[in-house]
């Protein structure tokens, strides 16, 4: 007992996985003492401010500088013309289509940035852009998508007039980007022809933005002497930008460095690059000075990338019992004026072809249309693998929408159609391989937690009264940690992630990611993994990140993939230090290599009790003590090409009480049940939990970034921009099962995005079961107090008696 | 989000402040700052001179002498709600500081900038009606006072003058058998009313003796719904009265449509707004 009792003392004093250490982040950042793109100053650093269109279509006819040139402290005044010689007027985006840097000849959306202007500070800057003088000629403006391929349609993108292909495959119409198709066209039919019940539903997926607290900016610093640029970003995935940096500029990767530093927040908003940033650099360029621009909110929340914005249209086939036969699903996807649409390159719509779920439904297919529109552009993942939280929405609502219509109850019809436990590795109708799962057990363990037969009964009461409660309930599952580089790449890199590892004579370790934290706390994280696998203290164990100078090549943080890549890089690269320390242990206890066993933080000989090396008696050995023919040193690198997705799943349920007379909607429970696979840190889990319930909360309740009829855009400050506080959001309930990942080194899965993807469609469904029993079978998004209002009224429910 | 150039000046007393306000063309009194300095930072406004009060202790601090409590216009939301005098004598004004904005916002902002700057999306202006609240207002010429009632002429557009500047709020002590409530409908911490009613009503016998209804940001101005008052002073008040009351509360707003809502919500929910508020008062006045 006593060998036990300091076995687990040992463990405990590592840190490492499963162990709920305090974020190594946190001391800084709660002091104010965070690093962040807006606290760098340069020496002799000047200011960017963009000129940018009131229209959201029009042709600039001419832009005169004059005035803003006269300006004392003004630098320079650029234009597309300027741009021009250098061919830095246009910049690819991550979908094969092009965006302007600054508007060429057109403008397509509202706050399009049209010009740029440097000065020594942000108010000459400010007031220099007042006096740009732009003259436009407005033009009809397209911000309806369902009449973007109308014939007599304006067409917006004059440059991609006789392109028949975009980069995603043929079009029919300027206005068109792509349609994406999948699955199985006649097994569908088939299914849907024999169904003996169908049903239809049409939804509308808003337009939202993720809105991290910090802004977008850089610090761009070009020396002319050495030719040497660096760049300071607001970046999710620094070493891409390095690459498209290359690309566009011509400067080799070897004398670019870009810097991610300490990020406020990115939820998918920071992984491209942006016109402002592309200005600074050539401002630094042309004047061999440091140049900042940081956008303020509005721009912020007008022009950098948004989520969603899908018209979507399901479609269930099923028996009497509720078996799901066949699922087919259209899509109309409103990209903006330009398709900067955050994706693996062959993903148009991303992994929206996860759409079938939890759900065994033999028979599945998709389509999405990609169109233009006088909006600014995007789409990314907003806290969600790639149009994930999408696809759930959607199946989600089916599944409801099902129930309702044969009377089932919501949890025995999902019950009716999980993947079951045996079935796994289970391929999907659309050709995902679901790695593990266990949806029955998840989702009878939430049923327990919360009593759901007692509210049902209770939800019956209430309605013989007349009041409103209602009860969501959803099972999903997600698709994270891109991706396999036969399916995956960006601009041609496949979606690996790598990790450098170095140990240091005393046992310390320094070791650096391609991944990039923006509040996930790799820096606690990534130790523990290394904690566990080397038998040395996290605390002894430094992450650095987001220095593409310092850091080994890796496609960044986004869609989950930390944990699920850059996490199983660092412990395939930890195991390789493990196998050659095994050989240093072997070496220094002079028996074969195979006679020793690793035992917490030390290698042991087999049998022989007090015969051991530790860690660190290892490393310094390492540095002067190996077996002839070794090198010295202790470190190692990997690059980590994952085989398969992980496939997060959760089940999540809901309950409301909606006042009748206002549409105040009061969120009475929230219960979240996660797998994420082996749990690393389970504080972090559930502080990432609690994060994403938040803004899933957020987008359920307010988010929206409204156009009115004439493009212009409504609602880009935080004055009506959603961003709920500890008052607005409820209290979480969070709990767990563990269903590894089989071929994940640790088992994990990643967690931060799950709890958005699971959660918006409970909230819809707790909203809409409120009102189900009066035959409503679905309600869009935003469910603001106005929103459920408008259907209290519609259907009369609102009268004081 | 830069403002344009201006020239500031930090008064040094209220006289100073009005001799900076009628010397120098388009100034402006910066007060808390937070309706000012945003549309500053927009450009929506952009005065050429910023005179600052925040130094003249004198316009700091709650009073009451008898029947009357006098408030510094400069005294800010937070000490609203800390103020034992308010919440023994006037905790109608207590419950409504805490649905100003947020924490931040209420402990800057003043009472007398909210009372003062004229936008319909403010508190304080229907609560000084539903008070029968008075201002204290300095000018060149000297000193005078003006009811809340009347004082509130349009958007932006108040009974102040250019060079005048308010220096104090007098609103009654609310005496037993006077009840009072405020219910504001927002969308989240820190926004404007969708619609806000404050109440102050007396009974006599369970009799409305006198019933003062304001009706927040549901019109151009901050506004009394005055038919609604006419119907139920002098009855016994019941719910089937105040359904009555709700319907003038609908004729007398004029809201715009924005974001919160369309006309029809927002005349719906001031309504509601002034159902909840009359309950709360009647409740307060009877017990």
């Amino acid at each position: 007992m006593a060998a036990r009792a300091e076995d687990i003392n040992r463990e405990d004093a590592l840190q490492g996985i499963g162990c709920s250490r305090k974020r190594k982040e946190d001391p800084r950042f709660v002091q104010g003492k965070g690093n962040y793109v807006d606290d760098i100053k340069l020496p002799g650093m000047l200011f960017a401010d963009l000129v940018r269109s009131p229209y959201p279509h029009a042709r600039v006819k001419s832009i005169n500088k004059e005035k803003a040139l006269a300006l004392p402290g003004v630098h320079a005044v650029l234009t597309a013309e300027d741009l021009k010689p250098l061919n830095l007027h246009w910049m690819p985006t991550l979908a094969g289509d092009v965006q302007a840097v600054l508007a060429d000849e057109k403008v397509h959306m509202q706050y399009q940035e049209v010009a740029v202007v440097i000065a020594d500070d942000r108010y000459i800057a400010a007031d220099a852009v007042d006096l740009v003088e732009v003259e436009y000629e407005p033009l009809p403006v397209l911000v309806d998508a369902h009449k973007a391929l109308d014939p007599d349609a304006p067409i917006l993108r004059e440059d991609l007039q006789d392109k028949d292909n975009v980069g995603q495959g043929p079009r029919r119409h300027p206005n068109h980007i792509f349609t994406w198709e999948v699955g199985d066209k006649e097994a569908t039919t088939r299914a849907f022809d024999t169904a003996e019940v169908t049903v239809k539903e049409e939804m509308y997926y808003p337009r939202v933005h993720p809105s991290p607290l910090e802004t977008c900016g850089c610090v761009a610093s070009f020396d002319k002497v050495n030719e040497h640029l660096t760049v300071y970003i607001t970046s999710q995935a620094p070493h891409v930008v390095r690459t498209v940096v290359t690309l566009i500029s011509g400067i080799p990767e070897s004398k670019v460095r870009i810097v991610s530093p300490d990020i406020g927040g990115g939820f998918g908003n920071k992984v491209g690059v942006y016109p402002g940033y592309v200005t600074a650099i050539v401002a630094s360029i042309v004047l061999g000075r440091p140049v900042k621009w940081v956008e303020d909110r509005m721009e912020h929340l007008s022009t950098t990338a948004w989520a969603r914005d899908y018209w979507m249209t399901g479609e269930l086939a099923a028996d009497k019992d509720g078996r799901v036969k066949g699922l087919r699903v259209n899509v109309l996807a409103d990209h903006g004026a330009f398709n900067s649409h955050a994706q693996p390159t062959k993903w148009p719509a991303g992994f929206f072809s996860i759409v079938t779920s939890s759900y065994d439904i033999p028979a599945a297919q998709v389509k999405v249309d990609g169109v233009y529109t006088n909006k600014s552009p995007g789409g990314v993942a907003y806290r969600c693998s790639f149009r994930v939280t999408e696809a759930i929405y959607l199946i989600e609502r089916m599944m409801d929408v099902l129930a309702q219509k044969l009377g089932i109850d919501k949890a025995e019809i999902r019950r009716r159609n999980f993947v079951k436990p045996e079935q796994f590795p289970y391929k999907t109708a659309l050709d995902w391989e679901l790695d593990s799962g266990d949806y029955h057990t998840a989702l009878d363990k939430v049923l327990a937690a919360v009593d759901y037969q007692g509210l049902r009964k209770e939800q019956e009461e209430k309605r013989a009264k007349g009041e409103l409660m209602g009860i969501g309930l959803v099972t999903f599952t997600e698709i994270v940690g891109a991706g396999p580089s036969k399916s995956c790449d960006i601009l041609g890199v496949g979606m690996f992630d790598s990790a450098e590892i170095r140990v240091h004579p005393t046992g310390s370790v320094m070791a650096r990611m391609g991944t990039i934290t923006q509040g996930q706390g790799h820096q606690t994280t990534y130790a523990q993994i290394i904690a566990s696998e080397l038998g040395l203290s996290s605390d002894q164990i430094q992450i650095e990140e987001g220095d593409t100078d310092t850091a080994p090549y890796g496609l960044g943080t986004y869609g989950s993939r930390s944990t699920p890549v850059g996490g199983a890089a660092t412990a395939v690269a930890a195991r390789k230090i493990r196998a050659k320390a095994q050989k240093i242990a072997a070496h220094l206890l002079e028996v074969d290599e195979n006679d020793v066993e690793w035992d917490i933080d030390r290698f042991k000989v087999k049998g022989v009790p007090g015969q051991e090396k530790t860690m660190k008696e290892i490393a310094w050995a390492a540095y002067n003590n190996v077996p002839e023919g070794m090198e010295m040193g202790l470190e190692a690198v990997d690059y980590y090409d994952p085989p398969n997705f992980t496939y997060p799943f959760g089940t999540y349920l809901c309950v409301v009480d909606i006042d009748k007379y206002t549409g105040q909607t009061h969120v009475r429970r929230f219960y979240a049940l996660d797998d994420c696979g082996t749990r690393i840190n389970p504080m972090i889990i559930d502080g990432q939990i609690h994060g994403g319930l938040n803004e899933g909360f957020a987008v359920a309740m307010g988010q929206e970034l409204p156009y009115d009829a004439e493009g212009n855009l409504l609602g880009n400050t935080f004055m009506d921009y959603f961003i709920p506080t500890f008052v607005e959001t409820p209290h979480w309930e969070t709990d767990y099962t563990v269903t590894p990942s089989p071929h994940h080194p640790l088992g994990a899965k990643g967690v931060a995005e799950s709890p958005h993807v699971g959660s918006i469609p409970c909230f819809t469904a707790a909203i809409v079961d409120a009102f189900a029993h009066l035959g409503v079978t679905h309600m869009d998004m935003p469910h603001s107090a106005y929103r459920v209002w408008q259907k209290l009224h519609e259907l009369g429910l609102d009268k004081h008696s | 989000m830069i403002p344009s150039g201006f020239e500031y000046h930090a008064a040094s007393s209220v006289q100073d402040a009005i001799r900076l306000l009628t010397e120098n063309e388009d100034a402006k009194i910066l007060a808390g700052g937070h309706s000012l300095l945003p549309m500053m930072k927009l450009r929506f406004a952009e005065p050429a001179h910023l005179v600052d009060i925040n130094g003249l202790r004198e316009l700091k601090g709650i009073d009451r002498d008898g029947d009357v409590i006098q408030i510094g216009a400069m005294t800010t939301e937070n000490e609203l709600i800390a103020s034992e005098i308010l919440q023994q004598h006037c905790p109608l004004l207590v419950d409504a500081a805490k649905l100003v904005a947020d924490p931040q916002v209420r402990n800057r902002g003043t009472v007398g900038g909210d009372v003062a700057h004229g936008d319909p999306g403010n508190d304080h202006p229907a609560v000084m009606l539903a008070l029968d609240a008075e201002f204290v207002i300095q000018g060149p010429e000297g000193e005078r006072t003006t009811p809340a009632n009347g004082f509130y002429l349009g958007t932006y557009w108040t009974g102040l003058g250019e060079d005048e500047l308010l220096t104090a709020i007098r609103v009654p002590v609310i005496k037993t058998g006077t009840g009072y409530g405020y219910n504001k409908l927002k969308r989240k911490t820190g926004d404007y009313a969708t619609a806000g009613s404050p109440v102050v009503l007396t009974l006599d016998s369970d009799v409305c003796r006198e019933i003062r209804i304001g009706l927040t940001n549901v019109a151009p101005m901050a506004i009394r719904a005055e038919a609604a008052e006419d119907l139920l002073r002098g009855q016994v008040v019941t719910e089937a009265l105040i359904e009555q009351a709700a319907e003038q509360v609908m004729a007398a707003c004029d809201p715009a449509e924005d974001l919160r809502g369309d006309v029809e919500y927002k005349t719906h929910m001031a309504a509601e707004m002034a159902r909840r508020s009359i309950r709360d008062a009647l409740a307060r006045a009877r017990s």
